[in-house]
This record gives C-alpha cells, structure tokens and sequence, in this order.
C-alpha cells in the first residue's frame, strides 16, 4: 500500500500534516504523538522578529467549532531557526515552515532567511484574519496576491505554497492569481472570519472582537472550495479545514487536495493525526486501494 | 511520547451550590501523580462541544485512585458535564500544568475566590504549616466546611451575609491575618489586589490564574498573561498560564 504523495515536488510519507498555530513547533505535541508518523508538520507562523499577539481572550468555542484570534504571537525568524528546525530535523518527518509579515519586506526577510535551511516548503499565510496590519490585505485582492507571490519567489528557491483565505467572493480568482504568479501550490482553507457575543454580559467574547471560525463547522466550505480550486489550477492543494477523522481527511483528497492538515482536531484529541492516519490505511485496505494518488480528485 | 488521553468513571457528580457542583472521578494514573493547583482536560461527550475543559484538581486520593473536582456549571460545556450520571465515563487529560510550591514550615495563608477556591483544598491538606484559609463569595458560601479540618477559616461576602463584608482583603485587615507565603487563586482582580498587598508586606506570593484555553498543553498560544520578564517561549513577555502556570510568583506575572 503506498501513502507516499508528492507536494510540490517533495516527497511525503504520507498526506497528513497539521494545519499552522494548532500544533505549535511541534514540541508540546512530540509527549502525545510519534512526529515520526506524520507527513509533515506545518510550524506555527513565523515572523522576522518576535510577535506578541492579541490580547486575551483570545479562543472560544462556538456550536461544532471554536473561535481564535492569537493574532500570530511567535517567537521570530532567529528562535525558530537556533530552537525549532534544529527539534524537528530530530524526526523523519516534512517541515512546512508557515511564515507571516506585515509588508512584503518582513515576509521577504523571513523567506530569504529560511532559504538555506533544510526546511521542504514554504507555506505564506497572506490569509490571517486576525492580524490587523498586512497579512490579509494580501490575501483578499487577486492583485495584491499576485504580486506579493511573484516578490516571495524572487527570494527563494523553496518550494512556496500560498495559504488562501476563504474570507473572499471568488476563490479560484485568488488561486488563479497565485498561480499565474508561479506558486508551486495552493493551501486552504484558512479560517472564516466570526464573531460571538456573549448575551449575559453584552461584550464581545474574543478581545479582538472578530475571530477566526475553524472546526468541522466550517468542514463543508472546505471541501467546496477544494474542490473549485483544483478544478481551475494546475497546480497541488494542501487542503484543510475541520478535519476530524479520516473520511473528512479523504473528503479533502477526493475533491482535489494532493495533502491534508488537521487543525482544530488536535485540541479535541491530542492524537487525531496519528488515528487519521491510521484510518486513511484501513479505509484504503477495505476498498482495496493500493495507491492514495488514486484518490487525489477522484470524484469529479 | 508520556503522556495519553484516560478514561475516568464518574463515581458521584452532585450540585453544592445553586451552580457549583462535585464530580468525584475514578482515575488512578491522575490521582497518582497529581499536586495542588494542577487541573485537568476534560472531553465531553459531545461532538458539537469541541474544546477541552480545564478544570482545577480540587482534591486527590491517590490510595483510592480518585481525584475531586469542584465546579460551576456556568457554559454550555460545564452544564453539559453537570447532568453526567453516576457510572459514566469521561476522557481526561492530566495533571497538566505546574502546581504550588509548598513551603512547608512557613507561616501560609491560603486566599481562594469563588471558583477558584476548590484547588485550595488539596493544598490546605498537604501544606504543613501554620496556616490560614480567607475564602471570598460572592453571596452564596459553597467548599468552606470542609476547610475547617485543617486551618481557621475566614469569610468575606460581597452582599455581608456570612463572614466580613467586603473582599478577601477586607476579611485579612479585620482579623489582622498575618503570614509568611500567600496562596491564592480567584478572579483578576482578586489576584490583583492580593498581588500588591502581598509584595508590599514582603511576603511571597503563589497566585494561580485563570484564561480561556484551547489546546491545554502550551501549543495553542490562546492562554496566554503579561509577565514581567520576557519568557523563554516566544519572546514576548507572554506566560502560557496552562503549560508554564497556572500557578505564577506574583512578581512574574502582570496583572
């Protein structure tokens, strides 16, 4: 049986990583789960320099999903580098480093620092809902994404992938914008951007006021917006968005994604990517499918 | 690869208070390892209820292999785990975060806040000292009976009814409480308070805080407090109050 798919010329054991800021560098997750197992693991965003975040509180949960609004606290480019490659290279396991900015001069920086690290992807997050400066604005205007993606791949030679926001009118637009400006792959989908207000005390609940909505909520969307994307570019999708189990996972795989990140799940169960994984194996054993890149956009 | 999600049984699960209630739990690979001021993840058995609930470990009986927990049924989960029965079976994670220093020998005073008095008790048990134990309510007095085995027990209340009227504070100048080392877990403004009269009476101060978390384990970055010095984490003077507290020495955390 072969898990093995290739991402953006990479090879991969399997098509499970974990979706950025749920799983940390890794290093709290390594007392629960063999990292050995995984796919890969996508690292929390990573800035130029130390980010502090929002304010508290900064989570909630909402019916069949949760509200954050961290707004990127990080530890920088230089921390991340001396403490967080060197534990993960511990592991046989990919490394999508998630990186973040508030203009096209600190994601550059960040891109150009990571260049000659032995790191496999690059996953730009032009999509964060909750930082207010920079991030989204380059993630919500075709424009804006194309050329922020062209300016990232002048300063690499890493594969870079580009996390899409769904918060937009038209997504293959957006996926359309990234391509055109040579991206080697796709992810979505990041959070939706929500709210809750909490009656009793008639305050916002989250000290941003706004949040990002994640969780099998948000599950459908996922899969629909999957699904157009990989039927307008060429290029492969990271897919995610509530995935829970493995027949969310394979859902994703079904409508386009060559790989899938399990977010929120690890909140509700410190071992969701393992128990996918394993999962994905028996489905496929019970469905007599040797190969998981037969699966890669089968249902068309 | 030491820690794992357990099942725990639900022994007893009865209301204390018009919305506190306590949950003894059959749990031996907790109640063995667990101190003061540590709490637990909770999973409802809900699947539309995602997040883990973090509640503090209010007694432990490592022999019987059984932990207590004292809590309010305020959210939609907490309500959710106030109708479990007798005999139902729950996944918990646990001990998770870092407890009290116990300074045995010092003279201690305990200060618990609503509902974060519960985790007091464990520590009024364990603590070998001279010690004193100020509860603050609100109005309705819930735990503090069960104090009184092991420490003087002092009350303040909001609405005056029982005990001094006023705040824990309030109940420490009227009786004239004194001690070497405060323990303390209640609401921000509580700690806040106690913080500042603490420090200005030289006296070491253990508060333990509460934030909304997700994660619980120190990944997540949403429960995050302010701290003097710039933490070994981020960078960014920001403590994760679940995997580097809940408990903090009131110098280290802004409040």
């Amino acid at each position: 049986m072969n898990l093995s798919v290739d991402f953006c010329g990479v090879s991969f054991k399997n098509p499970i990583t974990v979706a950025s800021g749920t799983f940390g560098s890794g290093a709290e997750y390594s007392e629960f789960v063999d990292l050995n197992k995984l796919g890969a693991v996508t690292t929390k965003g990573v800035a130029n320099k130390p980010w502090a975040g929002n304010d508290t509180p900064r989570v909630c949960e909402t019916y069949g999903g949760m509200l954050n609004a961290v707004g990127l606290q990080n530890p920088g480019i230089d921390v991340f580098i001396k403490r967080d490659i060197p534990f993960l290279k511990q592991f046989d396991t990919g490394i999508i480093v998630n990186v973040c900015g508030h203009s096209e001069e600190e994601y550059i920086d960040v891109v150009e620092r990571l260049s000659d690290q032995d790191v496999d992807i690059l996953e730009i997050n032009v999509s964060c809902p909750n930082v207010k400066e920079g991030g989204i604005a380059f993630g919500q205007k075709p424009d804006a994404l194309n050329h922020i993606t062209k300016e990232i791949k002048k300063h690499t030679n890493k594969p870079v992938v580009m996390k899409l926001s769904p918060n937009v009118t038209d997504i293959v637009e957006m996926a359309k914008a990234a391509e055109e400006a040579g991206a080697d792959g796709l992810s979505l989908i990041n959070t939706i951007t929500g709210m809750k207000i909490d009656v009793d005390r008639r305050n916002f609940v989250l000290a941003n006021k706004t949040g990002g909505l994640s969780g099998p909520a948000i599950h459908p969307v996922a899969v629909r917006m999957v699904y157009q994307v990989a039927n307008s570019v060429s290029i492969p999708i990271l897919g995610m968005g509530g995935v829970m189990n493995a027949y969310d996972a394979l859902e994703l795989m079904l409508a386009g994604a060559t790989m899938v990140s399990v977010g929120t799940a690890n909140f509700v169960n410190p071992f969701a990517t393992v128990e996918i994984i394993e999962g994905i194996k028996e489905y496929m054993e019970r469905n007599n499918i040797d190969d998981i890149n037969s699966l890669i956009g089968a249902v068309k | 690869m030491s820690l794992s999600m357990i099942d725990g049984k639900i022994l007893s699960n009865e209301a204390i208070s018009s919305d506190c209630y306590s949950m003894m739990i059959s749990v031996s690979d907790i109640a063995s390892l667990a101190v003061p001021g540590q709490f637990v993840n909770i999973y409802v058995n809900n699947e539309s209820k995602l997040l883990p609930r973090p509640i503090s470990i209010c007694e432990v009986d490592a022999y019987k292999g059984t932990i207590r927990l004292v809590y309010r049924a305020v959210g939609a989960g907490t309500k959710e785990l106030s109708s479990y029965l007798e005999g139902t079976v729950i996944k918990l994670l646990g001990p998770l975060g870092n407890g009290y220093e116990l300074l045995n020998g010092k003279k201690a005073m305990l200060i618990g806040g609503g509902i974060g008095i519960p985790p007091l008790l464990e520590l009024a048990k364990r603590l070998d000292a001279d010690k004193s134990v100020v509860l603050g309510f609100r109005d309705e007095i819930f735990l503090a009976d069960e104090f009184k085995d092991y420490a003087d027990v002092y009350i303040a209340s909001e609405d005056g009814k029982t005990g001094v009227k006023g705040n824990v504070i309030d109940a420490i100048r009227e009786y004239k409480l004194d001690a070497e080392v405060i323990y303390a877990c209640g609401p921000t403004p509580m700690l806040r308070a106690i913080k500042e009269y603490g420090l200005s009476n030289n006296m070491i101060v253990q508060l333990s805080l509460e934030e909304r978390m997700a994660c619980g384990i120190g990944a997540c970055l949403a429960c995050v407090c302010k701290t003097a010095n710039v933490d070994d984490h981020s960078f960014v003077n920001n403590s994760r109050v679940c995997k580097d507290g809940p408990v903090f020495r009131a110098e280290e955390v802004v409040l």
